[in-house]
């Protein structure tokens, strides 16, 4: 490193931001409460790297989920000041000289600090079944079975979730009924029902109170979700489907 | 394992502004039953109903026309997100699908409007 940039980073280090943390230990906090650290304020930190400076420098103890740093493998979602966020992809920058609000996802147990217990989603997304179903195949399958780029588009926008549950986070249905299937699970489900290699047939796992039918439309996982999946429109284009179907039975999608 | 289960919030349409108007649109949908309800009376009547004149009655029916128009506005708009319409691989865009569910609202609302107003 040149002696500039070594002075650059040690004046920027001198700047410190707070960051509030949750902390949770089964075996000595009866629920959670909050721990300050302050952290060099770097123009160029997402908030998971301030909880990595916390975690090698100030306080080895402290629980959080990570991975890829880049957005893709979800398992770095909190609540950041109030909002659901992946803390990879959340600056310091926007939140000025802080301090950070940091605490688990709402809407899931918490096991530890800022890990939560997603046991619930993994159950449900096995139960909508996403994966490519065919009729009358021996497994493996082995056929090659093409797709124009129009066939790809129509349900690619859904085939972009990370499975990061900042979207039931965001829902205040699935916060205040954890039975609703929620909305990544319907996207994916549409992710499948939409593709034209897929024969399988979703309806009776969809048409219920606790799928479809259980959302009221607030919108808010649209919102949160970093992939532009838009669960919410996965979930209301299947009410129309499923709404359709029930009037003409024969007709399906 | 113990694990931690937050208590229920029964404050949580006041945590953020897309929560507040949700649970605005859903309260506004009592206006609406009422305006349903006052113009089957207006039908029934033949014309305004006797009690029409009434201050309150004024009141009750201008709050009720603001909350139905918020309520069809919001609902309208929030229609592209169930619909999505491919002609020939191109989405039509949002603004097109909500522009045609106004205009639709409007020949709608100015056909019943005629046929109530063609009476008094
Ligand atoms: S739909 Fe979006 S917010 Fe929900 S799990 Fe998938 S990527 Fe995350
Ligand atoms: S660490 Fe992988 S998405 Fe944030």
């Amino acid at each position: 490193m040149t002696d500039t940039a070594e002075t650059i980073r040690q004046q920027a280090a001198a700047r410190t931001i707070r960051l509030e943390v949750a902390r949770y230990r089964p075996e000595q906090d009866g629920e959670p409460v909050f721990q300050s650290y302050d952290v060099p304020l770097m123009d160029d930190w997402a908030v998971l790297d301030g909880l990595n400076y916390v975690k090698d420098r100030l306080d080895g103890t402290l629980s959080f989920r990570w991975s890829c740093r880049m957005g893709i493998c979800g398992s770095c979602g909190m609540n950041v000041n109030g909002e659901p966020r992946l803390t990879c992809g959340t600056f310091f920058t926007e939140y000025g000289d802080g301090p950070i609000r940091i605490e688990p996802l709402k809407g899931f147990p918490v096991i530890r600090d800022l890990v939560v217990d997603i046991d619930d989603f993994l159950v449900k997304l096995q139960h909508v079944q996403p994966w490519l179903i065919r009729e009358g195949e021996e497994l493996p399958l082995t056929a090659e079975y093409a797709q124009t780029p129009e066939q790809l588009e129509a349900y690619k926008q859904y085939s972009m979730c990370i499975n990061c549950l900042l979207c039931y986070s965001a829902c205040p249905v699935y916060v205040l009924d954890p039975d609703f299937l929620g909305p990544a699970a319907i996207a994916l489900a549409q992710r499948y029902n939409l593709d034209s290699r897929d024969q399988g047939d979703r309806f009776d796992l969809l048409n219920l109170d606790e799928a479809v039918w259980g959302c009221t439309f607030v919108g808010e996982c649209t919102r949160a979700c970093p992939k532009h999946v838009d669960p919410a429109e996965a979930i209301q284009r299947y009410k129309l489907t499923a709404a359709i179907r029930s009037i003409l039975p024969w007709s399906r999608r | 394992m113990t694990t931690y289960h937050a208590k229920r919030d029964h404050l949580w349409f006041l945590r953020n502004r897309t929560y507040t108007v949700f649970v605005a649109r859903e309260l506004t949908s009592v206006f609406v039953a009422w305006t349903i309800v006052y113009l089957m009376l207006v039908i029934d009547a033949g014309g305004p109903p006797s009690f029409a004149g009434e201050p309150w009655m004024i009141a009750i029916n201008v709050v009720a026309f603001a909350a139905t128009a918020f309520h069809a506005i919001t609902f309208l708009n929030l229609a592209p997100k169930a619909t999505v319409v491919r002609l020939d691989g191109w989405r039509v865009p949002a603004f097109m699908i909500q522009g045609g569910n106004h205009s639709a609202w409007l020949v709608v609302s100015g056909i019943v409007a005629f046929l109530v107003l063609k009476g008094v």
